[in-house]
């Protein structure tokens, strides 16, 4: 059985090659052997599931070696692979989802040119991914963290030829290499600790070293963690990740990739159990950024950015779970699981809506869309429900634990921690019914859509759209099925999980369980949840539901404007980073040609007297010089050689 | 007189083919350029079968010499003809000997004469000629185990390299012809001045360790060093050592020496440029490995914290200035420096990992810099600029163009998946583990370079189509055969390195107990 874990990653692995080398001829087939190599890797994971399913919950991980990738002395890599319970659930999360998404984008993508080479990427994707959840090792796992990196890189990208696009591309890949430095320093220390990176050594030595040197790597991992997960400092690159078509937000920038931070921490549990300042950190980094996210979410009019700023703040959520420790990581897994549902759903919705718009996002220009776009309205309606937490809905079961949790950490950080988490979740109700009321309730605000140069759209296709009105329209199947598919995802799974603590004891071998214990009482979290939850909502209600929605939005308070503009963290970068590093470059390159090149010709100049005129090349007095001395080398060995009687 | 230790003489004919062909080639009447360029890529494929055969036969955890030969040469001085390979010398004749066939193909056009010329002059013959001659004497330099005829080679290889610089180069150039000349001059001349200072001390070096020695075999006198049979004073060791490094320093090129390279990589054709950078330049950083480390390990390691400082210079400066280059070919320049920061580091990182490392460090680099620099060629020649500015949008208009431009530039920022991953990681591990400050500021490198490269590739690739673009043609036949092949090996070399670290591994063991280093205990281990 274990023979089948590489063709998980084979299989997408074969579609990138064949359709990214292939060429023309299968322009017209390429996206049905896409989506039918992602459902191959979907089928091939239910398989491996429900073996895995069979056998008892301590004996559930399988191995499978394939070679020794870089063996040099005692650095072993290894391309080998292992699928325990934590692997598993990704794994159908991301064939799942990621197979949904591809039938979605048959439609999505059906009049763009290059479509064949999108399901390229998409298989890409899938095949890094997979390898970055099923790795055994750390290396291998960077190599998939990587992979996910180019993919996520190429499908922002697509559409190249927008400067925007291009620019938003090249930013996500800079910023998570600045992640990746982390991840390679924390590698770097595992070697030079343990003498091993593969997580079976490494996890089980974690006691055997010293507390100061797991805050390191856990720090390191930390970092890692952030630039992929796009967490608070490294979380800028995540709202222009936009630029890419829509699936790839639902896919990539949403469900799974941008995940992988999460799983990096909660897969190095024994780490930073042992690290309680880099678990410290954990916890920080991952409420700063529920807060963060959630008020840049709040001030945006681009769906998708709102969107976006949601998917930072939600992950915000998983990585303070997975700071938690033993009480928190299954919930940090859960709550990743229940928000790929929702929020892909979310996203494919919003997809739905710019089709049926011109590809318009600005949420000002929509309203009234729910007796236009009854199936996304829907299924848009069920995504949005499970996302604020409604009684009952996935996202509910999983957040609720969460904010538990938090309260569980206990002391005085518990207090701060459980009022963040709660905080966080009445914004979210608050921005999620904004979106929710702009876009399909309240007057029509439609526009005709602009020439394609004037606004910056997201998706270049609007060029086809200038200056008609648009006329909103339900998505054809191929799009409106997977919405429906994740719909029930967002509205059951979290219940289902909850059945019995079902997901808990399915993870538990894996990352460990302790019941937490918070000081008021799970039902009394429950209740001041659900109570936060109505005040965001009805919020929410009043500013948008009550009175109509201005088509250009008002100036707005500081804060307002603050978070429009990201909180000013692209400022920020731009002055310290853009323009310093521009300034140092310059000036390096004028250091580089006068005083470097300089200082060396002239010591040699002053030394040997050899090329004083160096600079004035074209007398030919250098050539000379050269000449001179090259014979001058060659009579010095025929001299040596005569005096020595040959 | 002579006595040869084997049967074939594998490693002398593998270089002799190359040189007769460049005889040969320059011999090809005035009007057959096209038999000439024929000719010489047959002698560059019948050298790589050679060098096949040399990987072949060479077995990995046999001898630490093999295919050796020896004859007298010049006997009162001790010179002898003294060849022998150790595998990173394999590694490295056989990155030689995959590269040239390529630059011949990719550089099929760029000596074509011009119509203002005489019919009897012969550019073509002469190009493909030095190509050949440069590349024999490169293998055998890999080969070389006589100190004095390892100098000799080192030296004559600059010739070739002087004339293929100032006499062809790139037509895409800004400004008047005359200028262009003058340009070409100038860095031709740079190259050759800057090379024959370091050879002229190295020279003194050798002399100094003749009279030391008493004689020129690396074999001897290492294992006279070893046994304790050859004492050498603290000083003269060093001095010795310093006069050998700094000619290497100035080939491999590193921090402050390393000038010379942009000019000449940037006026020379796109193959030649290659040639430089990935073939004649590792001379440097073999040699570093080979007679550094074994004649003088004790200077070696006295010396290793200023060259590690100076290798991480170079390492973030490079990068550093890749950045800010407005020129393709500068810009690979600058990478290049960047990367041979990290090789040197690996070097003297003096562990395992390390040495290693840098060892497939510059094969991979040899391949992915080929790959990298050949398809800008391509897209200059197509263009007739090698300002980054003149270009945008190529993307649209020649997709596969693009596409072969970013994975060379994915495999330069060492991207996991591409071969420069594995090494790279592997000088980073490898420093880190003896010298973990040095380690993390490398890291910063991998951030640099994906600046470097991915900016690159957005202003010359993405955006709109640029007006001059617009009819520019997607890659030829021609060119695919030069660039998939590249990009392939160095998939396959990223994914399973193993065949490489197999040969390296034992030839890094004994250049370690050379310099009587082990690798580093880790923490856990040790402190048990």
């Amino acid at each position: 059985m274990e023979n089948l874990i590489a063709l998980l990653v084979a299989a997408p692995l074969l579609g990138a090659a064949v359709l990214l080398c292939g060429g023309r001829r299968l322009d017209r087939a390429g996206h049905r052997l896409g989506t039918l190599l992602a459902a191959a890797s979907f089928v091939i994971g239910a398989v491996l599931f429900f073996d895995m399913l069979g056998r008892g919950a301590e004996e559930r991980a399988l191995h499978q070696h394939l070679f020794s990738w870089v063996p040099v002395e005692s650095f072993r890599a290894d391309i080998a692979f292992q699928l325990d319970q934590l692997s598993m659930t990704f794994v159908l999360l991301i064939t799942g989802v990621g197979t949904l998404i591809h039938v979605y984008s048959i439609g999505y993508m059906e009049h763009d040119e290059r479509r064949r080479r999108f399901f390229g990427y998409l298989n890409l994707f899938l095949a890094a991914m997979l390898l970055l959840v099923l790795a055994d090792n750390y290396l291998l796992l960077y190599f998939g963290w990587e992979g996910v990196g180019l993919a996520s890189y190429l499908l922002i990208g697509f559409w190249q030829h927008k400067p925007s696009a291009a620019t938003a591309a090249k930013k996500a890949f800079l910023v998570n290499r600045v992640g990746d430095m982390g991840l390679s320093i924390a590698i770097m220390l595992m070697f030079t600790t343990f003498g091993t990176f593969a997580f079976g050594p490494v996890l089980a030595a974690a006691g055997e070293t010293g507390e100061g040197m797991l805050t390191a790597i856990g720090l390191m991992l930390l970092l890692a963690a952030c630039g992929k997960s796009a967490q608070v400092p490294l979380q800028s690159w995540l709202g222009d990740a936009m630029e890419g078509p829509t699936p790839v937000s639902a896919l990539i920038h949403a469900a799974t990739m941008v995940t992988a931070g999460v799983y990096l921490i909660t897969r190095s549990g024994a780490i930073f159990n042992a690290a309680p300042d880099a678990q410290l950190a954990v916890v920080v980094v991952g409420a700063v950024t529920l807060l963060f996210g959630a008020i840049v979410g709040c001030a945006k009019d681009d769906i998708k950015k709102a969107l976006a700023g949601s998917t930072m703040s939600q992950i915000g959520y998983m990585i303070l779970a997975a700071g938690l420790g033993p009480i928190g990581y299954a919930f940090a897994i859960m709550h990743l699981v229940t928000h790929g549902f929702f929020k892909a759903g979310l996203f494919l919705g919003a997809g739905s809506v710019m089709h049926g718009m011109n590809d318009e996002v600005d949420m000002r220009k929509y309203g009234g869309l729910r007796k236009y776009m009854p199936v996304t309205f829907v299924t848009f309606g069920l995504g949005y429900l499970a996302i604020i937490g409604f009684p009952g809905l996935s996202g509910f079961w999983s957040k609720d634990k969460i904010i538990e949790a938090a309260f569980a950490k206990g002391g005085t950080e518990g207090w701060i921690l459980g009022a963040v988490t709660l905080l966080g979740a009445g914004i979210t109700a608050y921005y999620m019914t904004r979106v929710m009321i702009m876009t399909f309730f309240g007057e029509k605000r439609w526009q005709p859509a602009p020439d394609a140069d004037a606004v910056p759209s997201a998706e270049p296709a609007a060029e086809d759209h200038a200056g008609r009105m648009p006329h909103p329209h339900e998505s054809p199947k191929s799009m409106t099925v997977p919405m429906i598919l994740l719909a029930f995802g967002s509205v059951f799974a979290g219940g289902l999980f909850s059945l019995n603590s079902a997901f808990v004891h399915w993870l538990e071998p894996v990352t460990a369980f302790e019941h937490g214990h918070p000081p008021i009482g799970a039902a009394a979290v429950t209740a001041s949840t659900v109570v936060v939850l109505l005040i965001g909502v009805g919020i929410a209600y009043a500013q948008y539901g009550r009175k109509p929605v201005p088509v250009v939005a008002p100036r707005g308070s500081l804060l307002t404007r603050a978070a429009r503009r990201d909180l000013l963290q692209d400022d920020f970068n731009h002055v310290v980073l853009v323009r310093g590093g521009e300034h140092l470059t310059r000036s390096l390159v004028y250091m580089d040609h006068t005083l470097v090149d300089g200082v060396v010709n002239g010591t040699a100049a002053s030394v040997g007297g050899l090329s004083g005129r160096l600079r004035k090349l074209q007398n030919g007095f250098a050539r000379s010089y050269a000449v001179s001395m090259f014979g001058g080398t060659a009579v010095l060995i025929a001299a040596t050689l005569l005096m020595r009687g040959v | 007189m002579s006595e040869s230790s084997t049967v074939f003489p594998l490693l002398t004919v593998t270089a002799a083919l190359p040189a007769a062909g460049a005889i040969l080639t320059a011999a090809v009447p005035a009007a057959r350029r096209t038999a000439a360029k024929w000719l010489a890529l047959l002698v560059s494929l019948g050298t790589l079968v050679l060098a096949a055969f040399v990987v072949v036969r060479f077995e990995p955890d046999g001898a630490r010499y093999q295919l050796t030969e020896s004859h007298a040469w010049i006997e009162d001085f001790g010179v002898r003809y003294e060849l022998g390979v150790d595998g990173i010398g394999v590694a490295l004749i056989a990155l030689t000997a995959l590269l040239i066939p390529f630059i011949v193909l990719a550089g099929w056009h760029d000596a074509d004469p011009l119509e203002t010329r005489s019919r009897r002059w012969r550019p073509t013959q002469g190009f493909f000629a030095l190509i050949l001659m440069v590349e024999a004497m490169v293998i055998l330099s890999f080969a070389a185990t006589d100190v004095f005829l390892f100098y000799i080679l080192f030296e004559a290889m600059l010739i070739p390299m002087y004339f293929l610089i100032g006499g062809f180069g790139d037509r895409a150039h800004t400004g008047s012809d005359e200028n262009a000349a003058a340009q070409r001059s100038y860095a031709a001349v740079k190259f050759l001045l800057y090379n024959l200072v370091g050879g002229l001390i190295m020279l003194a070096a050798v002399i100094g360790l003749y009279v030391v020695a008493g004689n020129f075999s690396l074999t001897e006198i290492a294992e006279a060093r070893a046994s304790g049979s050859l004492e050498m004073a603290t000083d003269t060791e060093r001095l010795l050592f310093l006069g050998f490094f700094f000619a290497f320093a100035v080939k491999a090129p590193l921090w402050p020496l390393h000038t010379w390279l942009p000019n000449a990589m940037g006026e020379a054709t796109a193959p030649v440029a290659v040639l430089i950078t990935a073939v004649v330049d590792k001379v440097g950083t073999f040699a570093m490995l080979r007679f550094c480390l074994q004649l003088f390990p004790e200077a070696s390691k006295w010396a290793t914290p200023v060259i590690i400082a100076l290798a991480l210079i170079s390492i973030v400066y490079g990068a550093l200035l890749a950045v800010g280059q407005r020129d393709i070919k500068r810009l690979v320049a600058y990478a290049s420096i960047s990367h041979f920061g990290f090789i040197v580091m690996g070097i003297f990182a003096m562990t395992s990992q390390g040495q290693s490392g840098a060892t497939l460090y510059m094969v991979n680099h040899g391949i992915s810099t080929a790959a990298l620099m050949l398809v800008a060629g391509f897209l200059i020649t197509r263009r007739g600029s090698r300002l980054i500015a003149d270009y945008g949008g190529v993307q649209k208009v020649a997709p596969v163009l693009a596409g072969t431009f970013l994975v060379g530039g994915l495999a330069t920022l060492s991207l996991p998946g591409l071969a420069p991953f594995v090494s790279e990681f592997l000088v980073l591990v490898g420093t880190f583990a003896r010298y973990p400050v040095a380690g993390i500021i490398a890291t910063t490198g991998i951030v640099l370079a994906a600046l470097y490269t991915l900016v690159l590739y957005q202003r010359t690739m993405t955006g709109p189509v640029k007006e001059e673009v617009r009819a520019m043609p997607d890659l030829k036949a021609r060119e695919l055969v030069v660039v998939a092949p590249l990009i392939a090996l160095l998939l396959v070399l990223g994914v399973y390195p193993k065949p490489l670290t197999e040969i390296v591994d034992p030839a890094v063991r004994h250049t370690m107990s050379d310099v009587q280093q082990k690798d580093p205990r880790p923490e856990v281990e040790a402190a048990k």
